[in-house]
């Protein structure tokens, strides 16, 4: 019986191990060094904040591996033996596989800034980086204040966590105003507004220079690049971005780069050995993508795809249209397609924008300046049919057809008041035209459906 | 704020410790007159039972309700043994002991309590009342602006079974057992809500009075509670809105507005089989006695289980009637919302209550079955079994210790929808056509699940939600009430409760959207 070895257990790893098993009856083994059991590391926030346990993090209960003859495997691999097959363990033990899938995951960056080892800097990644920010920030008795490093996803995540303990934040971001490299401005300063109206003390266009340390290695403040400013603290959570975790593959004979680097069908540089999720680079990336993408569902794709290659036949790594989620404190944010920040805006992209009075919901619509056509929505307050808006950019819809049939793709829960008209009407006065909105359409909705 | 809200949790302390001092208070008189006009009233002929009672109570003066209660439900007993022994059956009193007593010792209170009924009130009820908006009020301010604010509840002894959990649970627990099998123990609480009662129906109150008294209070106090939290979500306030007007309209003030003009007491929403005894034999008496009026509720009652629920269900899912009318679901949407993440979501448990809860229904139909055979073939057997011995048995598993003691008093351990889910033999029917025939399900959103959890964690009837959602498969549960707050807790947007074609209802396929490789490939080598 073919043994497939997966290293990591996050959920690329562990959608490949469900998908073999389905696909299969081979021998699989799943290695891990966090944990016993799979869980979701999107949720380690919530474990914090007093939302859940962290058993709840936890996708399926304890019995499901063994059920599915999946073993799991506590063990941090050291080296890879490829021409011998073999992993070894830094416990000296060793196990052979006829096939490996790497699905390693990332690690924080961390910029060699002075003092980034000290005890009290945290991330927010792994379960242990959750242990430790609960050990340093508990209170703020113990955690005075806190500042986080980097204005990225995980950055807010960590500053909405210390805000739910009422732990004072400083927030460090390098740009001039929040996630403004993703973001069109007129969103980005609505999130930049509302993290500074729950008290949060944001410091745009600011650096990090320097951890500082006390006299029992402890942090005790840090210093702003810019102005020089020093600010006590008693944690410090460094956000600025995840890379690859490969450090253990470099002595090996594989291939990297910044990941390690696999072709469509997700296999490494040696026959027989794939890698999947965030630690994977695509040598040629995929049309409108990052060669790297570190998100929750593409591993879970990458996983999929693999069980299908290991298991039936090769198969390509094709993400449909670009998609994601996310929520900034009380506002929630969807994307459907591409809608690019102003530095990454293509020459023939054009933005239809909308707000809200109140600036707590909004809406950009990207569309092509000549053809018209629909290129991506973002939703802030406002949820989206992913169905619907993969549809529409299959069948590259007009903007107008998009607009008259918002409806269609509205998925807010029963009840909640709508802003199509608002919506409609701000952009028949801007464009000089008379849209009007249809009604929702249960037979187009689920037209498509097979 | 905060000050406020201390303000509001010592006046909610003070008021607990009042109401339970108040048990232990008054005066209680047995009078050998009032014993005479009260058994001629109930034509109680029993020698036996004056004379176990002559001695030891009569003209005494008791200062808690405890002694005298126990004597008078002790005399009764004793009173029909000797009477069975003896064959004297027309001696023998029928009337459930404890339901004697209590009736008994209504009647012989005087003093502080049966004297400041009103002021009573007001230090009870009233600050109670004020206490707990003034605890609630301030989440407004302290929480911050609208939107899901979980934070803290499993940090917190009272939501996550710390010792103000069991604290409550032991509470309830035993006050529910008081409720239904020792009325007497609570008199002053119901001499308290005397004046409401009369003003309503003309009569005096009894427990159950008191019962749906405060079930509408705290209802109510708890909706507010309910309407601060899910302030920026509609659906939840019209919920908490339609809950709450069908408790207190339909099951409080009506029925007791018909008992005022002499029709039987009914509550037009409490659909068979959850009104376990609407074919029971007195009940059905009762209705034909009362001409036209009783007629038509019979026939609604009738028409609400066979037409009305299950076109319901079919067109809105059982949610229309769990989340939206029902008393049960009422409580446990506004008492029992700090609850709902308590309940398990494991297999072993789901497997649990599909046993439990269709075993109730099948038991509820049976015990209905040989009450309407025996009805119409007037026999009290039927196939060897007393009818009553089945009704009585049912009556105290289901009725009393499954939907009472259990279903709210494990609100704190096994979270708030026990009854609902494990219990409720209407549940049950409505779960099985919201399975097999109805328009409702919980969409899920393409692939946008990022297996987080929170819906999962704060569904109420156990739903493991994040697995079908993080499969890209729409949530079609039998047991799921619509309560919509898995939908409120989901930080991605991906979940929607809709009604719509029964085609692609479920909407499952072997891999989610997002992933654009070639399914028809995949199928043609299956």
């Amino acid at each position: 019986m073919e043994h497939i070895a997966i290293i990591g257990n996050g959920i690329s790893g562990i959608t490949a191990a469900r998908h073999i098993r389905k696909l299969s009856n081979k021998k699989i083994t799943v290695i891990s060094s966090e944990t016993d059991y799979f869980f979701s590391r999107t949720a380690l926030m919530y474990v914090y904040m007093g939302h859940m346990k962290f058993k709840h993090t936890q996708p399926y209960e304890n019995w499901f591996w063994k059920k599915n003859e999946i073993t799991l495997k506590k063990g941090y691999v050291e080296q890879i033996d490829t021409t011998k097959k073999t992993l070894l363990f830094s416990d000296g033990e060793n196990l052979k596989f006829d096939k490996l899938i790497l699905a390693t995951g990332s690690k924080p960056n961390k910029f060699g800034w002075p003092g980034q080892d000290l005890k009290g800097v945290v991330s927010l990644y792994h379960k242990q980086d959750l242990e430790a920010v609960e050990t340093y920030a508990p209170n703020n008795t113990v955690c005075k204040r806190a500042v986080i490093v980097g204005g990225g996803l995980i950055g807010i995540e960590l500053a909405e966590m210390f805000h739910s303990r009422h732990i004072p934040v400083t927030f460090l971001v390098r740009e001039d105003s929040y996630w403004s490299s993703i973001l069109p401005s007129g969103e980005s300063k609505m999130i930049t507004n509302e993290i500074r109206k729950n008290g949060i003390d944001l410091r745009l266009e600011s650096n990090l220079k320097q951890i500082k340390s006390d006299a029992n290695g402890k942090v005790k403040s840090i210093v702003i690049a810019e102005t020089g400013e020093e600010i006590d603290c008693n944690v410090v959570g460094l956000t600025a971005g995840v890379s690859p975790n490969i450090g253990f593959l470099e002595h090996s004979e594989l291939e990297t780069n910044r990941g390690i680097l696999v072709d469509r069908n997700l296999e490494t540089n040696i026959k027989g050995i794939y890698a999947i999720g965030d630690c994977a680079e695509q040598r040629i990336a995929v049309e409108g993508r990052r060669p790297i993408e570190a998100v929750w569902y593409t591993g879970r794709i990458m996983g999929e795809t693999v069980a299908q290659t290991i298991c039936k036949k090769e198969t390509l790594y094709t993400p449909g249209h670009w998609f994601n989620s996310a929520k900034f404190f009380d506002i929630e944010y969807q994307t459907y397609g591409w809608v690019n920040s102003e530095r990454h805006r293509k020459p023939n992209e054009a933005h239809f924008h909308w707000m809200h009075p109140d600036q707590t919901k909004c809406l950009t619509i990207a569309f092509d300046k000549t053809t018209q056509s629909f290129l991506g929505i973002n939703t802030f307050g406002i949820r989206m049919r992913h169905e619907i808006f993969n549809r529409w950019l299959d069948q590259n819809k007009s903007i107008d057809f998009v607009l008259e049939h918002l409806e269609n793709a509205h998925f807010d829960p029963e009840f909640n008041k709508t802003h199509y008209k608002e919506i409609l009407g701000k952009f028949n006065a801007e464009h000089h035209k008379n849209l009007q909105l249809k009604k929702k359409n249960w037979s187009q909705i689920f037209s498509l459906k097979s | 704020m905060k000050t406020i809200r201390t303000l509001g949790l010592g006046l909610i302390l003070a008021v607990f410790a009042l109401f339970i001092s108040l048990l232990f208070m008054g005066q209680y008189k047995l009078t050998n007159q009032a014993f005479e006009v009260f058994t001629t009233q109930k034509n109680i002929e029993s020698p036996v039972f004056r004379d176990a009672l002559k001695n030891s109570v009569f003209d005494q003066e008791f200062s808690t309700p405890f002694y005298l209660a126990n004597s008078i439900a002790k005399a009764v007993e004793s009173a029909n043994e000797t009477h069975k022994k003896n064959k004297e059956w027309s001696m023998v009193i029928w009337e459930k002991p404890h339901s004697l007593a209590y009736q008994m010792v209504k009647s012989s209170g005087t003093g502080f309590v049966v004297q400041n009924k009103i002021m009573l009130w007001f230090l009870t009820f009233g600050l109670a009342i004020l206490g707990a908006l003034l605890f609630m009020l301030p989440a407004i301010k302290l929480k911050g602006p609208p939107g899901i604010k979980n934070n803290h509840i499993f940090h917190s002894s009272a939501t996550n079974r710390g010792w103000i959990a069991w604290f409550v649970f032991a509470f309830l627990i035993s006050f529910y057992l008081v409720l239904y099998f020792r009325p007497s123990y609570m008199i002053n609480w119901i001499y308290l809500v005397d004046p409401i009662s009369e003003s309503l129906s003309g009569n005096p109150a009894s427990q159950w009075f008191l019962y749906g008294f405060l079930y509408c209070v705290i209802m109510l106090v708890m909706a507010v509670r309910m309407y601060i939290k899910y302030r920026h979500n509609k659906y939840q306030v019209l919920r908490t809105t339609s809950v709450l007007f069908f408790q207190i309209v339909f099951a409080f003030l009506i029925p007791e507005i018909l008992v005022r003009f002499e029709k039987p007491w009914y509550d037009f929403k409490n659909a068979f089989p959850l009104d376990y005894d609407f074919f029971f034999r007195w009940n059905l008496n009762e209705l034909l006695e009362s001409g036209g009026f009783g007629l038509f509720i019979l026939v609604w009652g009738v028409v609400l289980t066979l037409v009305i629920v299950p076109v319901m269900v079919y067109f809105f899912g059982k949610r229309w009637y769990c989340s939206w009318v029902c008393g049960c679901g009422g409580l446990a949407e506004t008492l029992g919302d700090p609850y709902r993440q308590l309940s398990s979501k494991s297999l072993f448990s789901w497997k649990v209550e599909r046993w439990l809860v269709h075993g109730v229904l099948v038991f509820a139909l049976l015990m209905t079955g040989l009450t309407l055979y025996g009805y119409f073939s007037e026999a009290y057997e039927v196939f060897g079994i007393k009818v009553q011995s089945i009704q009585d048995l049912y009556g105290f598993l289901i009725g009393s210790i499954f939907a009472g003691v259990i279903g709210t008093g494990f609100y704190p351990i096994f979270g708030n929808r026990v009854w609902c889910r494990f219990g409720c033999p209407l549940a049950a029917y409505m779960g099985v056509i919201q399975r097999f025939k109805s328009r409702f399900r919980i969409t899920t959103n393409g692939g946008q699940c990022i297996s987080c959890g929170n819906c999962s964690t704060y569904c109420e009837q156990g739903i493991d939600v994040r697995a079908y959602a993080q499969k890209g498969e729409n949530i079609v549960r039998a047991s799921c009430v619509g309560c919509g707050i898995c939908s409120a807790v989901c930080p991605r947007g991906v979940l929607k409760l809709e009604n719509g074609p029964e085609e692609g209802r479920i909407g499952s396929s072997d891999v989610l959207l997002g992933n654009a490789m070639n399914l028809m490939d995949q199928l043609q080598d299956k």
